[in-house]
């Protein structure tokens, strides 16, 4: 592809570059994607194409029998429900902290601001498997093993640096004097922050949701520690036991990886542009 | 207002790590507190060989997969920082790889590392780059999964990277190029200079992240794959017996982690953003 277009000259040398620069784009663009394609394609191919060797490339008859298994399936459908309901709490819990946190941070001035900035900044940087056995003595005593609420803490603590970091980051774009002009008609600085600046800050809002939602979904060491009991385990716990369970029905684990990446990686696709400038903000700034 | 915040992280992050330093320096057990018997723990630990395989797989892990995630996602940020037509289409595959769960990735890598339906493992074993199943040799495992976290993690970098390119200004390139810089010059002495900040916030980032790594050792290992926190996992929640010694590795990881972030914002002269204030 390259050798068709080496002709001489300046016109030639720029057609050149541009064809390596667009082979390059597309390697890096199909080496991304390629596992969750493969992977779909495992989870519609019928079992006797997936054993084939040489593996086939595009699926010869697509079959939604492996998706049929891991649906019809109470652990899978009830680890669904479970992802759901740790990942909303946490986001919304995170959220409210998160944004009196990060507009303290973003607009006032208060004693120790450093010091504080550089405690929830540690968390990010905090080896979570070093407190798994404290927390876990913690929580036994306190009877709260194997309940959701064990995993929404410890979920909230680990994303509240993220959700403030890009609260923080947002807050600072919105112009200082719409909240003066709220203050000076006499509304406190509650007031301010819920009526002019949570409306203001919904667009920033909304993808520091995304964010913190998604990194809870992914959650896997807190959940695998504090859940024992399968009916209380999310997606990230119970599809690698699916290997177990479904021990030669490869297609069945693959359908079941596939059926929880696809709805966060289509959410992210449709966000993207706000994605990508929200975890971008603290490295520059940084 | 920073209180409630506040207080919800040094109750459930840093309250645990002092009674975790406590829980080291004593025999106990999940069930039971024990009674103090100083650094026997410590010990232990440096005599147990899981422990030393642990070490020594996480230091390749971490070594290797960040010096690669770095120098790809230089590369891939150096080569997208212009305009150009499907630019869209690029972001979108970088955020990709980064949405997944990582336990999901590790499940998707096992089952194309799989010897008898993977495809990673059908085409290397045609290629006769490998002459066993990926998943039975620990020295090949542990080259995947430093190949999945590469794959997950590397247009995260280049992310970071790329940002960090968008605020040198233009300008100083033109200037260099007016007086005779070459691109290797331009790059030595401007780029790498002006970037150093974004270099050293991903490189942090990513090694502490590295360090720490569980998920993917301890599902596409099987369990067989050890890491320091696989081996703190094993310590304090599967085996009854060594929870002492599990406890004292917690601690050590927490310190090491700890030095590790100090030598990058002390001797690297990284900056936090605390400072900007």
């Amino acid at each position: 592809m390259a050798s068709a277009t080496t002709t001489k000259g300046a016109a030639g040398r720029g057609t050149l570059n541009a064809v390596l620069f667009y082979v390059f784009l597309v390697t890096f663009v199909l080496v991304s994607v390629f596992p969750l394609l493969w992977i779909f394609k495992m989870s519609i191919v019928t079992k006797t194409e997936l054993f084939a060797s040489p593996p086939t490339i595009l699926p010869q008859t697509p079959t939604s029998e492996s998706y049929g298994t891991i649906f019809g399936d109470p652990v899978f459908q009830q680890a669904l429900v479970n992802s759901t309901i740790i990942s909303t709490v946490t986001t919304v819990i995170c959220l409210f902290f998160g944004s009196i946190t990060a507009y303290a941070i973003a607009r006032l001035r208060f004693r120790f601001k450093g010091t504080v900035m550089t405690l929830i900044l540690a968390i990010s940087f905090f080896p979570a498997v070093a407190i798994i056995a404290p927390l876990f003595i913690q929580f036994a005593q306190v009877g709260l093993i194997d309940t959701y609420a064990s995993v929404i803490i410890t979920d909230t603590v680990f994303a509240l640096p993220l959700t403030i970091w890009l609260l923080v980051a947002f807050f600072r774009e919105l112009p200082v004097d719409l909240e003066d002009a709220a203050k000076v008609d006499g509304a406190t600085t509650i007031q301010a922050f819920r009526k002019v600046i949570v409306p203001l800050a919904a667009p920033g809002v909304f993808t520091t949701a995304i964010l913190t939602f998604i990194h809870a979904w992914n959650e896997f060491l807190f959940a695998n520690t504090f859940l024992l009991d399968p009916a209380k385990q999310p997606v990230t716990v119970a599809i690698p036991n699916f290997a177990t369970v479904y021990t030669v029905d490869y297609g069945a684990q693959a359908a079941a990886a596939v059926a929880v990446t696809v709805p966060l990686v289509i959410l992210v696709l449709i966000f993207q542009r706000r994605i990508v400038s929200g975890l971008t903000a603290g490295a520059v700034k940084g | 207002m920073v209180l409630p915040s506040l207080l919800i992280i040094v109750l459930v992050a840093f309250f645990p790590i002092l009674y975790g330093i406590v829980l080291s320096l004593t025999d106990s057990t999940i069930s039971g507190f024990g009674s103090f018997i100083g650094l026997e723990n410590y010990t232990d630990l440096f005599q147990d060989s899981d422990f030393g395989e642990g070490l020594y797989n996480t230091v390749i892990f971490t070594v290797v997969s960040v010096a690669l995630e770095f120098f790809i996602g230089l590369g891939i940020a150096l080569a997208i920082n212009r305009a150009f037509r499907g630019r869209g289409l690029v972001r979108a595959a970088v955020l990709v790889p980064w949405a997944f769960p990582t336990v999901i990735a590790a499940v998707m890598w096992r089952l194309m590392f799989q010897s008898q339906v993977g495809i990673v493992q059908y085409v290397a074993a045609s290629l006769g780059i490998i002459s066993e199943p990926i998943l039975s040799s620990r020295t090949l495992l542990l080259i995947g999964v430093i190949l999945v976290d590469v794959w997950k993690t590397t247009p995260f970098v280049a992310l970071l990277l790329l940002a960090g390119l968008q605020t040198i200004p233009g300008e100083v390139y033109e200037a260099a190029r007016v007086d005779g810089a070459n691109w290797m010059q331009r790059f030595f002495r401007i780029t790498l200079p002006l970037l150093k900040g974004a270099i050293l916030v991903a490189v942090l980032f990513r090694t502490l992240d590295a360090y720490r790594v569980y998920d993917l050792f301890w599902v596409l290992g099987n369990r067989e794959l050890q890491s320091l926190s696989t081996y703190v996992y094993e310590g304090v929640r599967i085996s009854q017996l060594q929870f002492g010694p599990g406890n004292a590795a917690a601690v050590f990881i927490f310190m090491t982690a700890f030095l590790i972030a100090l030598f990058f914002i002390r001797v690297l002269g990284m900056r936090t953003s605390v400072e900007e204030e």
